[in-house]
């Protein structure tokens, strides 16, 4: 039928979020650049906040990139509560600039969560992933879901 | 370049008020508190109002639904003051979401269509823990990017101190100072959450250890107890518990007509002379870091239709949701240079008795932040300044005639800045 048609087609977009989060899943972090002027969103926009294009194209981030920014935090977001951090267990997560130019944020690994004045940044680091269980909420399903996760290198 | 905006008709504040902001029972109602807030309006303005004058209700709230379960707000609110059947109206902008019902409310007057509308903002937060109220509030994050990667409101901010301290050399002491000067103004506020400043803190809880017959406490000073992890935690570092600002419930109001008629309530009306609004990417988008673009064009639009400079202005209210915020919000202003507010934080030009007082009322670290009411509760602080009417905290310098507001939601994603007068 028509309408079930147009409702595949949204979820299939490969420039919505449902197929981000899809490719994450597949331990591929999607860009998408636009035809027109070149601009890289990450993640995608279906239309490009540079030019109004919206003739756009995924690319595959190659993952290597430097810390630009950061923070280690003691009081959890409920989802890192529910992966057991918190005030007992910092965590880090920071914004890294990757050598295709865009910035994402995500959680960082690799850091001395006791120390956060001594990370650095300009620190490399490399395309991680992290998989956790968490409990169903209005837009996930029970079970394992994948999170971006960038590694530091020094 | 956009192009130079200007109101269609004058308009000018002529009442204000506020609730006392704090921690409420349950079963309290923010639209109660609005009544508060309202009470104390009405009793503002001078020459009296004839509530069936009111055109519209203009209410910014972010979540009575999560908070109090209860949609719908707006014309609740216009039931509870009695100003049925006039429209009512809820606004939802993250934390600027009264600071974008009043500068509506500015736009509706200056378009002719209303003449004199009652604008502000409530937040009843205290009804869930910490845990659900973080919870709430990160809502308004990149729910692909942002939640995911386990980030907080205080781990955003915090993420902007730290590509500020990188770029400019930025301290946390820099942090710690607002937070003092900001508990200060607080401590002379009777309106505020935590009306303490450090000091008053600092003995409170070192009578506290004594009384549970724990060893007396010994802090050198402001800095070495903002330093002592014990009392000030970090909670997403570089920002402490002292560089947050408050979960807590509160309402405010002000009531705005066009300028032929202000004078009308008052002898003393306090003209909005600009205005303006950006919005911007999520954090990690953006080109610059240590800074919030949206601040500077909406900064930009509100002194260019004012005519004033930055240099121009005598007293700020800024979105100081943690310390980093005020700071950035200072260089963003136009204030000072981009890395050099530190120099006037250190050298308090920014206390009450500064070349350019900020925050005056204890700002969103001292008088309390809920979260709906914040962007108006400035609005009022400026209303009282500028007329000389904010009692012990009031700013005694000469030609204290032009403020500015500063609201921002979210990562400064949006941005609201409104400019006042007294002539």
């Amino acid at each position: 039928m028509a309408l079930e048609n147009k409702f595949s087609e949204v979820a299939e977009n490969k420039l919505y979020s449902l197929a981000y989060n899809k490719f994450l899943s597949e331990h591929k972090l999607m860009g998408a650049r636009c035809k027109k002027c070149g601009h890289l969103s990450l993640p995608p926009k279906p239309i490009c906040p540079e030019c109004h294009g919206n003739e756009l194209e995924l690319e595959e981030m190659k993952g290597r990139g430097k810390l630009v920014a950061y923070t280690v935090i003691a009081v959890g977001s409920p989802l890192m509560v529910e992966e057991g951090y918190g005030r007992g267990k910092h965590y880090c997560c920071g914004i890294v600039e990757l050598e295709e130019g865009a910035k994402i944020c995500a959680r960082i690994s690799g850091v001395d969560t006791s120390k956060p004045e001594q990370i650095k940044i300009g620190t490399p680091v490399e395309l991680d992933y992290v998989e956790a269980t968490h409990a169903a909420d209005p837009t996930h399903e029970e079970g394992e879901r994948t999170f971006l996760s960038f590694k530091a290198l020094s | 370049m956009p192009k130079k905006r200007k109101l269609g008709r004058g308009v000018a504040v002529v009442g204000a008020g506020l609730s006392k902001f704090g921690i409420y029972p349950k079963g309290v109602r923010g639209q109660d508190l609005f009544v508060e807030a309202y009470n104390e309006l009405r009793s503002s303005v001078d020459k009296g109002f004839d509530p069936g004058d009111i055109d519209a209700l203009y209410l910014g709230n972010i979540s009575s639904d999560l908070f109090e379960r209860q949609v719908h707000i707006a014309p609740a609110v216009a039931n509870r003051i009695g100003i049925v059947p006039k429209p009512a109206i809820r606004f939802e902008d993250a934390c600027a979401a009264s600071g974008v019902a009043f500068r509506e409310a500015i736009i509706a007057i200056s378009s002719g269509i209303y003449d004199i509308v009652l604008a502000g903002g409530l937040e009843k937060m205290t009804n869930l823990d910490t845990t659900q109220v973080t919870e709430v509030l990160a809502a308004a994050m990149d729910p692909d990017t942002e939640i995911p990667a386990g980030e907080t409101f205080p781990g955003i901010y915090a993420t902007i101190a730290t590509a500020h301290m990188a770029k400019y050399g930025t301290e946390v002491e820099d942090f710690m100072r607002l937070g003092i000067k900001n508990h200060y103004n607080g401590s002379l506020n009777p309106h505020a959450h935590f009306d303490a400043s450090i000091p008053d803190i600092m003995k409170r809880r070192a009578a506290s250890a004594v009384k549970k017959g724990l060893p007396e406490p010994h802090w050198a000073d402001e800095m070495e107890f903002l330093h002592d992890p014990k009392q000030n935690p970090v909670i997403a570092w570089p920002m402490r518990l002292f560089d947050c600002s408050t979960i807590c419930d509160g309402a405010s109001c002000v009531l705005l007509a066009a300028e032929d008629i202000a004078r009308n309530f008052t002898d003393k009306p306090i003209f909005v002379i600009g205005t303006g609004q950006a919005s911007d990417y999520f954090l990690a988008e953006r080109k610059e870091l240590a800074s919030i673009r949206a601040t500077k064009l909406a900064a930009r639009e509100a002194y260019e239709m004012a005519g004033v400079s930055p240099q121009d202005i005598k007293i700020a209210e800024v979105h100081d949701c943690f310390t980093i915020a005020e700071l950035v919000a200072m260089e963003d202003l136009g204030f000072y240079k981009p890395g050099e507010a530190v120099k006037a934080i250190r050298e308090g030009e920014n206390r009450l008795d500064g070349k350019l007082p900020i925050n005056t009322d204890g700002g969103l670290k001292a008088k309390g932040h809920p979260i709906g009411a914040s962007g108006v509760g400035m609005v009022v602080e400026i209303f009282k300044q500028l007329r000389g009417e904010a009692g012990p905290r009031q700013v005694k310098k000469k030609d204290v005639d032009l403020g500015l507001t500063h609201n921002a939601g979210a990562h400064g994603s949006t941005i609201v800045v409104n400019i006042f007068q007294r002539r």
